[in-house]
């Protein structure tokens, strides 16, 4: 018998980051897709005028939400993925390197957006 | 996860049948559960495509101008048109399985499933319309 793999402690801390993230994207994300993705370049609807729309993006309630959703949607995409790539291509043996370049994306990612949310 | 099973010389090699790449075609639960899992690209895609809006906003009118016509780009578009279905197959799919997630219990009785879906979506629609109102006013 193959010996039960060793748990590895910080499992459920990606999972609940996993987990939020994925709350989080699936709340906010369709409504701003559709906005910016689809019906402004498409002309459905007007544009968010530009003053209100910085002083929306400058305001820090906006800039602390949207580094959470950021953050955490990133973790979500990390866990996500990295399933995806065990199931989908069944690349088992290249665990280490897929752990690194998902949760490693998703750290340079949630510093870039903190480095951006905070300079603006 | 670095743990590696001893092999003894001339061990007969296991019995473990390879699936194809493909395993998940042909049946719809596994089709759905690989668009489920590759919703997770475009979530990441538009954290990206986020930071870039907030970025050029910040810098100037004409700067968000530049925005606006960068996602009118065909190419643009098309990956968001994708995007928008993937986001929404995730956010759909998410809701669906949250009482499964959630095993809430008011007193003694547990809270039915239907219920728990139904508070998500309810969430859902009210921050989607306090998105619109907030961009559209």
């Amino acid at each position: 018998m193959i010996a039960r793999k060793r748990e590895r402690p910080i499992e459920p801390l990606l999972w609940m980051l996993f987990s939020a993230g994925g709350m989080a994207s699936a709340l906010l994300f369709p409504a701003l897709v559709f906005l910016f993705g689809l019906a402004f370049p498409l002309g459905w609807l007007p544009p968010t005028h530009y003053e209100h729309l910085r002083a929306l993006v400058l305001h820090p309630l906006t800039r602390l939400v949207l580094f959470g959703v950021c953050m955490l949607s990133l973790f979500h995409w990390a866990h996500r993925f990295k399933y995806t790539l065990y199931d989908g291509l069944q690349v088992q043996h290249l665990n280490e390197l897929i752990n690194a370049f998902c949760y490693g994306g998703a750290i340079v990612g949630t510093m870039v957006a903190g480095y951006v949310l905070a300079t603006l | 996860m670095t743990h590696q099973p001893i092999y003894r010389d001339y061990h007969p090699r296991w019995l473990r049948p390879r699936m194809s790449t493909y395993w998940w075609l042909g049946k719809w639960p596994y089709v759905k559960f690989i668009l489920r899992e590759l919703s997770s690209i475009f979530v990441a895609w538009f954290v990206v495509y986020l930071l870039v809006m907030v970025y050029m906003v910040s810098r100037g009118e004409s700067s968000y101008r530049d925005f606006l016509n960068l996602s009118a780009n065909p190419v643009m578009l098309t990956v968001n048109v994708i995007a928008f279905f993937f986001i929404t197959f995730h956010a759909l799919t998410w809701f669906a399985v949250a009482p499964q997630a959630i095993v809430a219990h008011i007193g003694k009785k547990k809270v039915p499933a239907i219920l728990i879906a139904a508070a998500h979506y309810g969430a859902w629609v009210v921050v989607s319309a306090l998105i619109f109102w907030l961009l559209l006013r």
